[in-house]
């Protein structure tokens, strides 16, 4: 502090100028050198590893497309495709009817809503390790607490996990138990609507459902659209339950492609090709994205 | 909220009533559906108590007739639960720590310094966001077995230590943003440094924030899974959740057991939600973000 008095006066700017520069590298230093080493060399390394073949072991080999070429037709990838679409496209609507759905209830004046929210809230704070555990037995067939409840009202016992049919909707029915972020974030959309609006719409003799579907439903479509964006970028990534509850089966029933990739990069050791699906999943998941915002033009509203 | 509009008469009218019966079968429906939600988890706390008799047995009791405490002393037997718990402990603490430093230092360099740059690296910090973490995953291996960092915390360590996850950064920079630039710019006169301006005047502003960053961060790698799985070989550095899957294939048979170690990883969770469940509730409204 001394020394910076004692300059003379028309150098002070540039000299505190470059103290500051030199205290804003300092600060995000961690963030400039952890990028560059965790995120941009990864990405790039990966887009070098794609064109190779390597199992770890040998030298890698260049072999320009041949891993596009193989994952065009590589029936494994493309059920996992599959599966991971047709889990994320069911189970997503459904989700944010339920997690909508209960945030409205939760809305209203009810007793003890503090305890329901915390109720629902609670089963994505357990760890879904804990969870897959818990839950590969609630579908068990003989002592499953699913069969169990559905013995009550007559449903014969069914072999969820274990039927090829039935184990992509028992991984959508145990997502449905985790739907406790949307709702909160759905409870503090519901609480931030004008109340002068449910008031003026009253006085000209809207109904419940009326103001529901006309303003409700309308003012919270940021939100709604904002939920589905992540739970389809989550839902495309599914990978503790399946790994822990069926490894992928019955009969690569629930091979999810995050666990595809684990099984190609580190039970085969196909690194050049676990690269290359990781950059088909990128790519489906950020096209996904983007057609998503481009869409939201038309439904979402967004005050001016 | 329906209700607002109505005034309170002497006498019910129709509407009321219907409004009352309303409420009343829809708070019969939120605790059958609240009940349904916290069923699989009281049930894994029920049966890690059973004798392995009783949790194969039609009909179903939600009691244990015999509580057998037992089961929690042979679990820590059959694994070494203990060391596990030890190993996810030190990991967790190492990570929530560093990404607490890391993402309070980056934020306040985004949001109360200038820099060149920083518009660009605020871009790729937003970027990195949104980015599949599964794109890096295989060749982030590579690298980590290239520094001889496999069979080793080091790889589920030093990159939160980097401010790893983008998003907490995000959220401590807007919060930064909230607080005047005088306050600091006077202490800056006053010949103070950043350093002591960042830990004396805004952190104890941030409180809540910060709060809310450890507890994500720490549910985060307490339930993280793919990244030990990948890394870690040794049984000795296992963390919890490789553990838990470990007994749920040794043990299949022995639910008793699997559930006795399952109730041992949430059981310290649902103690931090009960006590900290503010900072969960916030996070959630403020990021969107929590769990997978």
């Amino acid at each position: 502090m001394a020394a910076s008095t004692v300059m003379p006066r028309s150098r002070l700017p540039s000299r505190l100028k470059l103290r500051e520069w030199a205290a804003g590298y300092f600060f995000a230093a961690p963030f400039i050198i952890g990028f560059l080493a965790f995120t941009a060399f990864p990405m790039l390394y990966s887009i070098w590893l794609s064109f190779h073949k390597w199992d770890l072991l040998s030298p890698p080999r260049f072999i320009g497309l041949q891993n596009f070429i193989k994952m065009i037709g590589d029936a494994r990838a493309n059920l996992s495709l599959y599966n991971s679409a047709y889990y994320t496209f069911i189970a997503v609507p459904f989700q944010l009817v339920i997690s909508f759905s209960l945030a409205l209830a939760l809305t209203q004046k009810l007793k003890f809503r503090d305890l329901y929210r915390s109720g629902f809230y609670l089963p994505i704070i357990v760890p879904l390790v804990a969870s897959a555990v818990v839950w590969q037995r609630v579908f068990h067939y003989e002592y499953g607490i699913l069969n169990e409840a559905l013995s009550w009202v007559g449903i014969p016992p069914q072999k969820w996990l274990f039927d090829v049919n039935l184990a992509k909707p028992a991984f959508i029915i145990m997502s449905f138990w985790m739907i406790g972020r949307q709702m909160v974030i759905f409870i503090a959309g519901l609480g931030n609507i004008p109340q002068s609006l449910y008031e003026a719409a009253s006085i000209d003799g809207a109904g419940a459902f009326k103001r529901l579907l006309h303003i409700t439903i309308p003012m919270m479509t940021p939100l709604i659209f904002y939920n589905m964006v992540i739970a389809i970028i989550n839902s495309f990534q599914t990978f503790i339950p399946a790994k822990i509850m069926t490894d992928g089966g019955p009969e690569n029933a629930t091979l999810f492609v995050v666990l595809n990739i684990w099984q190609q990069g580190f039970q085969f050791f196909n690194m050049g090709y676990a690269a290359a699906l990781s950059w088909e999943l990128f790519v489906i998941i950020v096209g996904f994205t983007i057609a998503q915002f481009y869409l939201s033009n038309r439904w979402v509203y967004y005050e001016a | 909220m329906a209700s607002t509009a109505v005034l309170r008469k002497p006498v019910f009218s129709r509407r009321q009533l219907l409004e009352r019966l309303w409420l009343i079968a829809l708070q019969v429906l939120m605790t059958f559906l609240l009940v349904t939600f916290l069923v699989p988890t009281l049930w894994m706390i029920s049966a890690s108590l059973k004798a392995s008799t009783e949790i194969f047995q039609h009909p179903i009791t939600w009691i244990p007739r015999d509580p057998q405490w037992s089961n929690y002393v042979r679990v820590f037997q059959v694994i070494p639960l203990a060391k596990f718990a030890e190993n996810t402990v030190i990991v967790v603490a190492l990570s929530v720590i560093g990404t607490v430093i890391s993402s309070v230092m980056v934020a306040y360099a985004f949001a109360r310094i200038r820099w060149p740059g920083r518009d660009l690296f605020f871009s790729l910090l937003i970027a990195t966001m949104m980015l599949p973490e599964v794109v890096t995953l295989i060749p982030r291996f590579i690298i980590f077995k290239h520094l001889g960092w496999i069979d080793t915390w080091l790889p589920l360590i030093v990159p939160y230590w980097c401010a790893g996850t983008a998003l907490y950064v995000f959220l401590i920079q807007q919060f930064f943003r909230g607080i005047p630039m005088e306050l600091e710019e006077a202490a800056l006169i006053d010949g103070a440094s950043r350093i002591r301006i960042l830990t004396e005047i805004l952190l104890p502003l941030c409180k809540p924030v910060i709060a809310t960053v450890a507890v994500f961060a720490l549910l985060q790698h307490y339930n993280s899974f793919l990244e030990p799985l990948i890394y870690i070989n040794s049984m000795d550095k296992w963390t919890l959740a490789l553990g838990i899957r470990s007994i749920n294939d040794s043990n299949a048979a022995n639910w008793e057991l699997v559930f006795a170690a399952g109730t041992v990883m949430v059981a310290p969770i649902i103690a931090l939600f009960l006590v900290a469940q503010r900072y969960f509730v916030q996070g959630i409204a403020m990021t969107g973000f929590g769990g997978r």
